[in-house]
């Protein structure tokens, strides 16, 4: 009985270090790889809205009318 | 006074109708060299093969890799569309950016068949007889 409890003691804390040692990087990888591209998509559609582009429409098609030779 | 008065209404049609002849005439000669400004023929040529096309952002960008003399003419037409951009952008209260997109909603639109454009995604792609492929944006 006493060996056996603690064989199974030894098994489970085997078990959690390998959980932790397999969870650490796992989720530092997680991080590194998520971050860097996603502000960059959001700064864009902020500052360029549907209203004002609908807005702008017409003096574009004007400035492309007026200035031929270089649209 | 009656007879002075029809009189000058007989000689204000003619006038007026010359007036407007001449005005017609001016407004023609005014705007057949703006509107017809032609494009450079190398510009045109560059085009026309697909070695350049419109983007989403309202410039000029590359196909395939360019030759010395398309890249400076490439380079030449962009920093004149971003000074009207500016100049635009101004005017009407917006940003550089906002005003060069929605010029390039434009320019994508007005692609002839065969020319290329680049797509919401980056890709280039070749106009064909249907509608092109652009930003959720664009009016």
């Amino acid at each position: 009985m006493t060996t056996s409890n603690i064989g199974a003691r030894r098994l489970a804390i085997t078990a959690r270090c390998l959980a932790i040692m397999i969870a650490i990087p796992a989720l530092a990888g997680c991080v590194q790889i998520e971050t860097p591209d996603k502000p960059i998509e959001i700064n864009l559609n902020i500052n360029i809205r549907q209203e004002v582009v609908y807005r702008l429409d017409g003096d574009a098609k004007k400035l492309i009318e007026q200035n031929s030779e270089i649209f | 006074m009656t007879g002075k008065h029809m009189m000058r209404l007989k000689m204000d049609t003619p006038t007026g109708l010359a007036l407007a002849a001449i005005a017609a005439t001016a407004a023609v000669a005014f705007a057949v060299p703006s509107a017809m400004a032609q494009r450079d023929p190398a510009y045109a040529a560059a085009r026309a093969a697909g070695q350049i096309g419109e983007q989403p952002d309202g410039y000029l960008g590359f196909v395939t890799a360019p030759t010395p003399a398309i890249r400076a003419l490439v380079q030449d037409i962009n920093i004149k569309r971003k000074a009207a951009y500016t100049e635009r952008a101004q005017a009407t209260g917006s940003t550089v950016e906002q005003f060069a997109f929605t010029s390039g909603c434009n320019l994508i639109a007005s692609t002839k068949p065969g020319e290329k454009y680049m797509t919401p995604g980056g890709a280039w792609k070749t106009r064909d007889a249907s509608p092109p492929e652009r930003d959720a944006r664009c009016p």
